[in-house]
C-alpha cells in the first residue's frame, strides 16, 4: 500500500510534470478530504466544550454524579440519563448480537444462495427504515404487547427479582431495549455475513478435509476467522444504539429516574436533548444539555475505546489476524 | 419563435421584480400551540394585503424569545410571558400581545366509567404528585359522589419535552395546590415527580387512550379531535366547569390577575363559568420598528388578527379574545414607535 504512494513523492520532477501524472491531485484531494473529516469532529468537540463552559464551570464533575434534573431551580445532573443509555444499550444487544450473528451465520453458511440474497436484500431494507417508524410501530404494537402480555407474564414468572417489580405499563427500559434491538441487528447480521462469506473457501475445505462436522467448521474455523468482521458490526449496532433518539423517546418513557427494575419507565441522554433543547431557556439550563451532549460523545469514544482494546486483545490470544 | 422567447423571458423578468419592489416580509418565531391559526392568519392576510408577506416558524416558544433578542426576526411568539430577566436583556423592549385562548384538559381512560369524571385542582394535584395512586382514591371518590370507581393503578402522563402547556399546567397546579408550588413549582419542563412523557400532545394523547388507568393534560382541540373523555375542573368558584370555547374566554374576561402589559397568567380566575386551566399566547412585538413600512405592516396585522381574524380560532380549537381585552390591547398598538 504505502510504497506506490511513496515512489509519487519523490519530488524529482517539476510540479507541473507530477500534476501531469494526476495522483499528486488525487492524493491532495483525498487528503482534503480526510483532513474535512477530522475537521469536522474537532469543530464538534470544540463546540461542545465551548457551550457547556457555564454548566461545567457550575456543577463540576458533581454533573456526572448527580441525579438532580430539576430546570425549576437550575441544578442538573447527568446520572439518570448516562444509566438509561447504557442500560437501554446493553439491553439491545444483548438480544441482537445472537439474534444478529445466529442469523448471519445461518445467511452465510447455511442458506441456499437465492434464499440467502433474497433475505439479506429484506435485512438490508430493514436497515434504512427511519427510526420514527419503529418508534410508532412501537407505540401502537409493542406498548401494548409489552403490557398486556410480555410484562405480567415476566412480573410473575420474575417478579422475585428487583428486575421485573413495580405497574407494568407497557413503556420503559426494557420496552425500548427491544425496540433498539429491531433497529440495531440489520446492521449485525448485514455486516456480520459479509465478514463470514469473505472468509477463504480452502478454510472451510481444509477442516472439513480434516474430518469436522459442518457446525466445528462453522464454529471452530470460519466464526473466529471472521472475528473482526463481526465485532465491527456489533460496534456499528451499538453507535446506533447509544446514539438512537426518536424511537427510544417514543417508547422508555421519559422519566429522569434510576430503577432497577427493567419495566419502570427512565430516560436516555439523546432523548432528553432532543425533548428538551428547542424549549430551554436560560444559560445554565442549555448549556447543561450540550454538557449532556458532550457526555454522550465521551461515552460513545469510551466504548469504541475499549472494543478497540476487546478487539486487540481477542486477536493477540486467538488465530492470526484476518 | 425566438422573438416569443424573448418577450416572455422579459415578462417573467418583469413579474419578478414589481412584488420585491414594493413587498414587506416580515419574519417571526416562536411557540408551536398557535402555529396553525398563525399560519392560517397570515395566509388570509397575504390574500387581503398582497405585498405584506408574513413568515412564521413554530421553533418553540424558548426558541421564540431567543431569536427575538438576538434581533434574527421582526417578532417573537410564546406561550408563556416573557419574565422580567428577559426582557432585561433585550435591546428593545417587546410589547406582549394575547392572539387567541387556549383551554387545558384533564383526559382520562378510566375502564368501566360513563359518567364524567368530575376533578378539583387539589385532587389533580396530588395525582400529578403521586400522593394518589389508584383511581378509588378517597379523594377522587369525593369529587364524584355516586360514581363506582375502579382499584385500577394511575398511570400520571406528562410532556416529555419542555413545552407552553405543560408551563400553563404547573402555573395551575401552583395555584391549587400549596405542595406542588413548594415541591415542583412552575416551568415549561419541572422536575415529574411520577409518570412517563410523550412527545406532544398527540404522544400525550395517544398513550392515555391506549392504557387503561391513564390521566393526562392536553390542549382542548386534541382531547375533542381524538374523542378522549375529559374531566370537567372545579373552578376559583367551586363549580365544576366543563371546558368550551366559552367557559375558556370567561377566564380571560373575568381574570382579576391581568397585569397592564398582559404578562399575567389567566389560570384559576374568578367567576362562576370560568374554566381553570386557560391561557394566552401571545404575540412579541418589538416597541420600536425603525422601518417605517414594517412597522406600518405589523400594525395593519395586529389589527386585523384582533378584529376579523378573532372569527378563525373556533373552527381551530382556539377561544377568542374577550371584547374588553381586545380594546385594551387596541391601545397598546399606539405604543409601537
Amino acid at each position: 500500500m504505502s510504497t506506490p504512494t511513496a515512489a509519487v513523492r519523490t519530488y524529482s520532477k517539476p510540479v507541473s510534470g507530477r500534476l501531469r501524472g494526476g495522483d499528486e491531485v488525487a492524493w491532495a484531494v483525498t487528503f482534503f478530504f480526510a483532513l474535512l473529516i477530522l475537521g469536522v469532529t474537532l469543530l464538534l468537540v470544540y463546540e461542545l466544550w465551548s457551550a457547556s463552559a457555564p454548566s461545567r464551570e457550575k456543577f463540576g464533575f458533581g454533573f456526572l454524579t448527580s441525579k438532580l434534573w430539576n430546570p425549576v431551580t437550575d441544578e442538573f445532573g447527568a446520572l439518570p440519563y448516562i444509566y438509561g443509555t447504557v442500560l437501554t444499550s446493553f439491553l439491545a444487544l444483548l438480544i441482537s448480537v445472537p439474534l444478529g450473528v445466529g442469523a448471519a451465520v445461518y445467511l452465510s453458511e447455511l442458506a441456499p444462495p437465492k434464499l440467502s440474497n433474497a433475505l439479506t436484500f429484506l435485512v438490508e431494507l430493514l436497515a434504512a427504515v427511519p427510526s420514527v417508524i419503529f418508534g410508532l410501530i412501537a407505540i401502537f404494537t409493542l406498548i401494548p404487547l409489552m403490557r398486556t402480555v410480555v410484562g405480567p407474564a415476566l412480573k410473575s414468572v420474575l417478579g422475585w427479582t428487583p428486575f421485573f417489580t413495580g405497574p407494568v405499563f407497557g413503556v420503559g427500559y426494557l420496552t425500548a431495549g427491544i425496540i433498539l434491538a429491531i433497529m440495531t441487528f440489520p446492521f449485525i447480521i448485514s455486516v456480520s455475513r459479509e465478514a463470514l462469506m469473505s472468509v477463504p473457501r480452502e478454510q472451510r475445505e481444509a477442516a472439513l478435509a480434516l474430518g469436522a462436522t459442518k457446525w466445528e467448521s462453522t464454529w471452530q474455523i470460519v466464526v473466529p476467522f471472521a472475528r473482526l468482521g463481526i465485532f465491527g458490526s456489533i460496534f456499528l449496532g451499538l453507535a446506533r444504539a447509544l446514539g438512537e433518539t426518536m424511537a427510544v423517546t417514543m417508547v422508555i418513557g421519559n422519566s429522569p429516574t434510576i430503577k432497577a427494575s427493567l419495566l419502570a419507565s427512565g430516560h436516555t441522554i439523546a432523548a432528553v436533548v432532543a425533548s428538551e433543547f428547542t424549549e430551554a431557556t436560560g444559560k445554565i439550563y442549555t448549556s447543561a444539555l450540550v454538557e449532556l451532549g458532550l457526555v454522550l460523545f465521551v461515552l460513545t469514544m469510551a466504548i469504541n475505546a475499549l472494543a478497540q482494546l476487546l478487539i486487540l486483545i481477542t486477536t493477540k490470544k486467538g488465530s492470526r489476524k484476518a | 419563435m425566438r422573438k416569443l422567447f424573448v418577450v416572455s423571458l422579459a415578462a417573467m423578468c418583469a413579474a419578478m421584480l414589481i412584488p420585491t419592489a414594493s413587498a414587506q416580509n416580515m419574519n417571526g418565531a416562536g411557540a408551536t400551540f398557535p402555529d396553525p391559526i398563525y399560519k392560517k392568519w397570515f395566509g388570509e392576510f397575504k390574500g387581503l394585503h398582497p405585498t405584506i408577506q408574513i413568515n412564521y416558524q413554530a421553533i418553540g416558544s424558548g426558541g421564540g424569545v431567543k431569536q427575538l433578542t438576538e434581533g434574527t426576526v421582526d417578532f417573537g411568539a410564546s406561550d408563556f410571558p416573557m419574565t422580567d430577566a428577559q426582557m432585561a436583556l433585550m435591546k428593545v423592549k417587546p410589547l406582549h400581545f394575547p392572539t387567541v385562548l387556549g383551554g387545558i384538559v384533564i383526559i382520562y381512560n378510566v375502564p368501566g366509567i360513563t359518567a364524567k369524571l368530575k376533578l378539583s385542582g387539589e385532587t389533580v394535584a396530588g395525582i400529578y404528585l403521586g400522593d394518589i395512586a389508584k383511581w378509588n382514591d378517597a379523594k377522587i371518590a369525593a369529587d364524584n359522589p355516586g360514581v363506582k370507581l375502579p382499584s385500577t393503578d394511575i398511570l400520571v402522563v406528562r410532556r416529555s419535552e419542555s413545552s407552553g402547556t405543560s408551563f400553563v399546567f404547573t402555573d395551575y397546579l401552583s395555584k391549587v395546590s400549596p405542595a406542588w408550588k413548594t415541591r415542583i413549582g412552575v416551568s415549561a419542563s419541572v422536575t415529574w415527580p411520577v409518570g412517563v412523557g410523550q412527545a406532544k400532545n398527540d404522544g400525550v394523547a395517544g398513550m392515555v387512550k391506549q392504557t387503561p388507568g391513564a390521566i393526562g393534560y392536553v390542549e382542548l382541540g386534541y382531547a375533542v379531535e381524538n374523542k378522549i373523555a375529559y374531566a370537567d375542573l372545579k373552578n376559583a368558584a367551586g363549580k365544576f366547569v366543563t371546558a368550551s370555547f366559552d367557559s375558556v374566554t370567561a377566564a380571560a374576561a373575568n381574570s382579576k390577575d391581568l397585569a397592564p402589559d398582559f404578562r399575567g397568567s389567566i389560570t384559576n380566575a374568578p367567576g362562576a363559568g370560568t374554566y381553570p386551566i386557560s391561557t394566552y399566547t401571545w404575540l412579541l412585538i418589538p416597541s420600536q420598528i425603525p422601518d417605517a413600512a414594517k412597522k406600518k405592516a405589523i400594525v395593519e396585522a395586529l389589527n386585523w388578527m384582533l378584529g376579523p381574524g378573532q372569527k378563525d380560532a373556533q373552527p381551530l380549537y382556539y377561544a377568542p379574545l374577550p371584547k374588553k381585552i381586545v380594546d385594551l390591547e387596541t391601545k397598546q398598538i399606539a405604543q409601537i414607535k
